[in-house]
């Protein structure tokens, strides 16, 4: 049986509605973890892992995180791709969890794309 | 793929393309009976008869930006190395099941790694589905229903942080406390 008990769950409901008051729904970022075959074998799920560990330790309420598939650059996974509001999605590749987390600090919540990690800037489908 | 919890993602994954609403994910670790078994199933749009038999073939792929799909053989190809084998069950318009075995104490066994990861990635990811994760373990049974805690916390989206941090510490505390019903 889950451990989870409703007050548990009551605790979390009333700590996250005085926070959700305050947004206004929209987010302001979100970052596209591509979670093929591919590149889950190239170590996706820590990209993720990290991703969610440091949105939980900055405390931030405006970034969400989602999956896709594969992309066609098999060779380049892990990749993310970094969607900022009113900006041109950048996408990063040959990704492991410190480059990561380096890359939420200074383009997720600082805004400037970190350059060094990034393959390509602009739309692009993927699949 | 380093171990079965990276193929439970991968699997579950197609069940997203596939526009599934609801997916189940039951593990058993029986020592007893000396299996492994993974069942994932889902509600998604299922597949034709043409797709079915073609899913076993490494170079087929419904994607057109690649020619490989290696996802189901890999996995396939990983129990057959340990006496097991996968199965799957598919209709179009109603859903997919995948089922997969193995001899749990075979030398070449993948191990189960961290399922409790694999978990909290999809939900996080896709904070709308309805996963439904039940994983036994000889004599002791976890089931996790995310609809279920959905209702409880009324409003509040299933990828907050804390509700994440919730499971993940849920989980990892049932797999310490029944590590010894393995032995």
């Amino acid at each position: 049986m889950a451990r989870l008990t409703i007050d548990d769950l009551k605790k979390i409901k009333e700590k996250q509605k005085s926070t959700f008051a305050l947004r206004e729904g929209g987010y302001r970022a979100k970052v596209t973890v591509h979670m093929g075959t591919c590149g889950i074998a190239a170590g996706a799920r820590e990209i993720m892992t990290s991703l969610l560990d440091e949105i939980e330790k900055s405390k931030v309420e405006d970034v969400i995180t989602t999956t896709s598939g594969c992309a066609g650059l098999c060779a380049r996974e892990p990749m993310v791709t970094v969607e900022i509001l009113n900006k041109p999605p950048v996408k990063y590749g040959d990704l492991d969890g410190e480059k990561i987390r380096e890359i939420f600090k200074e383009h997720v919540l600082g805004g400037n794309p970190v350059e060094k990690y990034a393959l390509v800037v602009g739309s692009e489908t993927t699949y | 793929m380093k171990d079965l919890s990276l193929h439970i993602l991968d699997i579950a994954e197609n069940s997203i393309t596939a526009e599934a609403s609801e997916i189940k994910i039951k593990i058993i670790e029986d020592t007893r009976e000396n299996i492994l078994s993974i069942e994932i199933s889902d509600n998604g749009k299922g597949m034709d008869e043409e797709t079915m038999k073609k899913v076993f073939d490494p170079f087929f792929t419904t994607k057109a930006c690649k020619r490989t799909g290696l996802g189901i053989p890999l996995l396939a190809q990983s129990a057959r190395e340990c006496n097991g084998d996968l199965d799957i069950k598919t209709e179009k318009g109603k859903g997919t099941a995948i089922h997969v075995f193995f001899q749990y104490d075979h030398i070449d066994r993948k191990p189960l790694g961290n399922i409790g990861d694999t978990i909290i990635v999809l939900v996080a990811s896709h904070p709308g589905i309805d996963f439904i994760f039940e994983h036994r373990r000889n004599d002791s049974l976890y089931s996790l229903n995310i609809s279920e805690i959905r209702q409880e916390l009324d409003g509040v989206p299933m990828n907050s942080p804390d509700v994440i941090k919730f499971i993940k510490d849920d989980i990892s505390a049932w797999l310490i406390s029944t590590d010894n019903m393995l032995q």
